[in-house]
Order: C-alpha cells, then structure tokens, then sequence
C-alpha cells in the first residue's frame, strides 16, 4: 500500500460483499416465488422481496465505488486522503442507514414504514429502485456529498489524472442525477420522464464514467501499458457512452406518454451504445496483450477482462436486443427486460466492483496478489457465477420470449398469468442456474480465506 | 489509434461532444414539456387521482405489478387494467386477496376502504388514458 489511508477502502470492500451475499439471497427467494407463487407468503410478499434484491444491489455497488475511490484516489493524485477518519464515519453512517432501511422493508409494512418516515412530508416512496424511504433519500445525498467533498478536497491538493478527474465527474454525476429521486408529480408521465433521469442517467450514463476510470485504472496496474495510452482510451470510451447514452434515454421515452419522435431518437442512438462497450472489451483486451510486465494478480487480470465481455454481452448486445422501438413495442415490461437487467448489471458494475476489489485487497491486507490457491478458487468463483449468470439471462430471455409470442403477437393473446404457468420450466431453470451463482459466491468468499506458501511476498 | 490522436484531442472531444448531446437532451425535453399537455391526461387529474397514485405507491405496488410496462415483471400489467377488467372487478379482486391457492402467486391484503380503493381505481382510469403510441399490443397488456 502506498498512501496509508487507502486503508479506509477495505472496509468498504468487505460491506460490499457481505451485501451482496444478501442480494443473492433475495433473488433465490423470488426466483423461488416465481414457481412456488406463496413461498414465503406471507412473511416476505414478493415485492418486498424484490425490493431488498435491487436496494441492496444498488447499495453493495455505492460501497464499491466509493471504496474504489478511496483506494485509488491516494494513488492517482500522489497524496493522503483529506480525511480519513470523514471516510470511516461516512462508512458507519451509511452502513447503519442502509441496513436500518432493509430491516424497515422486512419488518413494517410499506406503508406503514412511508408514514412513520415522513413520506407525507414529500411523497418520493414506492417508485422502482427508488423506495427508500425519505429520510434515507436525505441519507444518502448526506453521505454523497460529505464523500465528494473528501475525494474532491484530495484531487485538488495532488496531482490531476485523467481517470481521477473522469471518476470525480462520474461521482459528482451520480449524486446531481440522484437529486431528481426528489421530484414526484402527481401527473404519471412527468413522474416517469425524470424518474429516468436518475434511473438511465445513472446506468447508461454517469455510472459508466466512474466504470470506465476503475477499469483503467486496474489496467495500467496489472499491465504496465503506457498511463498516456490507457487515458486516451478512456477518454473516447467515455465520449462514446455519453454521446449515444444521454440521448439513447429516449428508448425509455416509447410507451409512457411521451411524444412519438422518441421512437426515432431512442431507437438509433441507443442502438448505437453497444459500441462504448465494444469499444471497453477491446480496450481491455490491446492493453493486457501489450502488457510490459506479468503482474502476479491473474485473477484482478481476469475479472477486468470479464467485465468487459460481460459488460459489453449484458449492457450492449441484449440491450440491442429490444431497443429497437418496433421490437420493443412487443418486448417492453417482459421477462426479456429482466433478461437484460441481470446480465448487464452484473457484467458492468457488479464486475468492475469485484475487480477493483480483487486488486486492491491483497494489496491492503500487505501483499501484492493472494497466494496461488486462493486465486484459483477466486478464478473458479469467476467461471461459476458468469457463467451461471449467463445462463440465468438465457432462461429469461426463452421465458421472455415465450411471452411476448403468447401474449402480446399471437392473433389470439392470454391472459398474463396463464402465461406464466406455461413457461414456468425456464423459471425453474433460472432458479438452478441462481443455486449455482450462490455456490460461486461462497467460493468468491472463501478465497479470501485461503492460505498458501506465497503470503510471505510482500506488497 | 494512431499517434497523431493525442490524449488531450480525446479529451477536448469528450468535453465537447458531451456538452453537445446534453443540449440536444435538453432542447428535446423542452419539447417534449410543451407537447404533453396534449398526451398526458392532465385535465383528469383530479384530488382523487392523486390519493390513488399515492396510494400506488405507498403500497409499493410497482414491486410485482409493470405500469405502462415499467416495474416488476411478477404480476399483470395494470396501465390498461381498468379498460380490461373495469372498475368493479378491480375493487373485488383487491379485496378478495389473497387467494391462497396454493402454489399460486399470492398478492397481500391491503384492507383499503372504499373511498381509497375508488381512488386507486381513478388513478388506473387517469393511467388508461394516457396516449401511449398505442401501447401495448392488445387488452392483456
């Protein structure tokens, strides 16, 4: 470890992965619901299920990033964080209120947790992805800004990168677009239009910056290439995802009330975001086959070349899929969504999160990579959740599929549940393939626990 | 990349480009602000549709049900429900539930009054009469 408080970064680290392991958890839980419609019923209904699921998914990555901003930051700019013990507060804090809010969820019914919360006060519950209450809504930009005031207060008292400036605006990005979690018309279609704001804006756009800097970041690590090289790859990634994702929000603008050019707009710039992605997996790719030095950490090399792959498979070829606005006329709201959903946020984020942390946390427990045997079982976890998750997205899209003939082309349509029950054996399988992703978890984290003969190489 | 293309002629065109798209956006949405008086159905929003959205959300309805196909893929979407099931049959459901068939998928008792299940019924009549290029398909939704 070079600066001594990138230290606050492996805490972060290890409440990402623990949330994680409970995401996982929640989704056997409705994957099982989604066969076994009263399991669990009534103790855990299905939305709340789901909310856990995608909260936690969102949380686990916050804590990702922002310990991947505090290891990197140090490094980048050649200069102990500003505060440390601000990093260790914000950590508690955060922790604290996440979990507060998941035991609220569980515990209190919905609407009862929106009225002991103050959502009367200003009514921003009950949106997907959005249901924090308010209270952990004011939480979350609290903690936000007090974390890009530390991060930001670094930049300027060291040296100015590329990748730190590019992963600041992601950051900064991340929690100005949040700030439309805040706004709630009761008009559906204005409540709609900038609930992508956050929702889009983030993943297709502002995430993908801080994506991209985390990326490169690991790369010039584990490769030596040239900081000049890997920078300006950076930068023409990131303009590819702006230029096509600010725009390619228009595919979100088909069915809910807005004007028809949308159809237009959405359609081919969204089509054309698949190249961002395209563009990361090569880029990933050139600099390790350019490489000038054989880092000792193969499995850091390897989750970053996954996530390129996956990212660009998950994010662009299945977001291809039914961006199209005449396809999504007949895919909009299906299990082909859900489909897409799951591999790309795996592919991009989950997998940029578990690279930076597969690269930064030999480093912070003092030495440069884990010893063999650990990263062979890390490496073996890699294979079993992405394939497993591969898999997951296929069953999907053969349940979506199946769907979208039955109930929205054929000339005589069914009615939704009837559907269901006919393409019950896909969820079925998606269920199994979920056991498997579970199993490359307990791998995942077992790694860390593996000793070997080469713990004594030091960092 | 050849070495002509420096790092800060990317850079100059990430800046660039970016501010360019994100004045496009904007100009759109400002278009899109002025158009949708015409589509959004917003002479029918009434005290009543808004208890009704209120209570959309306050029971996290989104967490199973789509509406106009955003939100979980769980249970049927409800943007037209009202056009395919009416106002009756939507009240009756919501206070039969749940079914508890086994097996079956199974949707919470909300124990709403009658005033709050007739604005969740506004709200779904405000929502059926969105303009949404045609969407969906057909009646199932």
């Amino acid at each position: 470890m070079q600066y001594k408080s990138q230290a606050v970064a492996k805490p972060y680290f290890i409440a990402a992965i623990a949330l994680f392991a409970g995401q996982i958890l929640f989704g056997l839980i409705m994957g099982l619901q989604y066969v076994v419609g009263d399991f669990l019923f009534p103790a855990i209904p299905f939305n709340v299920a789901r909310m856990v699921h995608t909260n936690l998914l969102i949380v686990w990555l916050l804590f990702g990033f922002m310990g991947g901003a505090y290891y990197l930051i140090p490094e980048e700019t050649e200069t102990e964080l500003y505060s440390p013990k601000l990093a260790l507060a914000l950590f508690w804090i955060f922790l604290v209120a996440g979990a507060l809010t998941i035991v609220g969820y569980l515990t209190v019914p919905y609407a009862t947790l929106a009225q002991i919360t103050g959502n009367d006060i200003l009514e921003t519950m009950g949106r997907e992805f959005l249901e924090q209450p308010l209270i952990t809504k004011v939480g979350i930009v609290v903690v936000a800004l007090a974390f890009l005031f530390n991060i930001s207060m670094t930049v300027l008292k060291g040296r100015k990168t590329a990748i730190s400036l590019v992963l600041l605006m992601g950051l900064w990005g991340l929690a100005v677009m949040f700030l439309f979690s805040f706004y709630n018309p009761d008009n559906l279609v204005l409540d709609k239009f900038y609930w992508w704001w956050v929702v889009h804006l983030w993943v297709e756009g502002v995430w993908e910056l801080i994506l991209g800097a985390l990326l490169a970041f690991v790369l010039i690590k584990v490769t030596g290439v040239d900081r000049e090289v890997i920078e300006k790859w950076l930068y023409v990634i990131i303009t590819l995802t702006l230029v096509t994702g600010i725009i390619g929000t228009g595919h979100h603008y088909f069915w809910i009330g807005t004007p028809g050019y949308w159809q237009w707009w959405g359609s081919i710039f969204s089509a054309l975001e698949p190249i961002p992605f395209f563009a990361m997996t090569v880029f990933a790719f050139n600099m390790v086959n350019r490489r000038r030095r054989e880092h000792p950490n193969k499995a850091a090399t390897l989750w970053a070349l996954g996530t390129g792959v996956m990212a660009f498979l998950g994010a662009g070829v299945w977001g291809f899929l039914h961006t199209l606005a005449p396809v999504n006329y007949y895919t909009h709201g299906t299990q082909i969504t859900a489909a897409h959903g799951h591999m790309a946020f795996y592919g991009a984020y989950a997998m940029v999160v578990l690279c930076i942390i597969s690269y930064a946390m030999p480093v912070l427990r003092g030495r440069a990579a884990n010893p063999n045997k650990s990263q062979v079982l890390e490496m073996w976890s890699f294979w079993l959740m992405t394939v497993s998750m591969v898999f997951i997205t296929l069953f999907l899209t053969a349940a979506g599929i199946l769907q979208v003939w039955l109930q929205r082309f054929s000339d005589a349509p069914q009615a939704f549940m009837q559907v269901q029950d006919q393409v019950s054996l896909f969820y079925w399988m998606r269920e199994w393939a979920g056991v498997v992703f579970l199993i490359g978890l307990i791998a995942y984290i077992a790694s860390f626990f593996v000793k070997g003969e080469q713990e004594a190489a030091a960092a | 990349m050849s070495g002509t293309f420096t790092k800060s002629m990317a850079r100059n065109v990430f800046y660039g480009g970016t501010v360019f798209f994100i004045l496009l956006f904007l100009a759109l949405t400002f278009d899109s602000m002025q158009t949708l008086p015409k589509r959004d159905n917003r002479q029918a929003l009434t005290e009543q549709v808004a208890h009704g959205k209120k209570l959309w959300e306050t029971n996290n309805c989104i967490g199973c049900h789509t509406l106009l196909g955003e939100g979980a893929y769980f249970a049927p979407e409800l943007g037209n429900v009202y056009v395919r099931r009416g106002p009756d049959f939507i009240k009756a459901w919501i206070q039969s539930q749940p079914t508890g068939t086994p097996g079956r998928r199974q949707m919470p008792q909300f124990n709403f009054s009658d005033e709050e299940l007739d604005a969740l019924v506004a709200f779904l009549k405000y929502s059926s009469e969105i303009d949404t290029n045609n969407w969906p398909p057909n009646v199932e939704g």
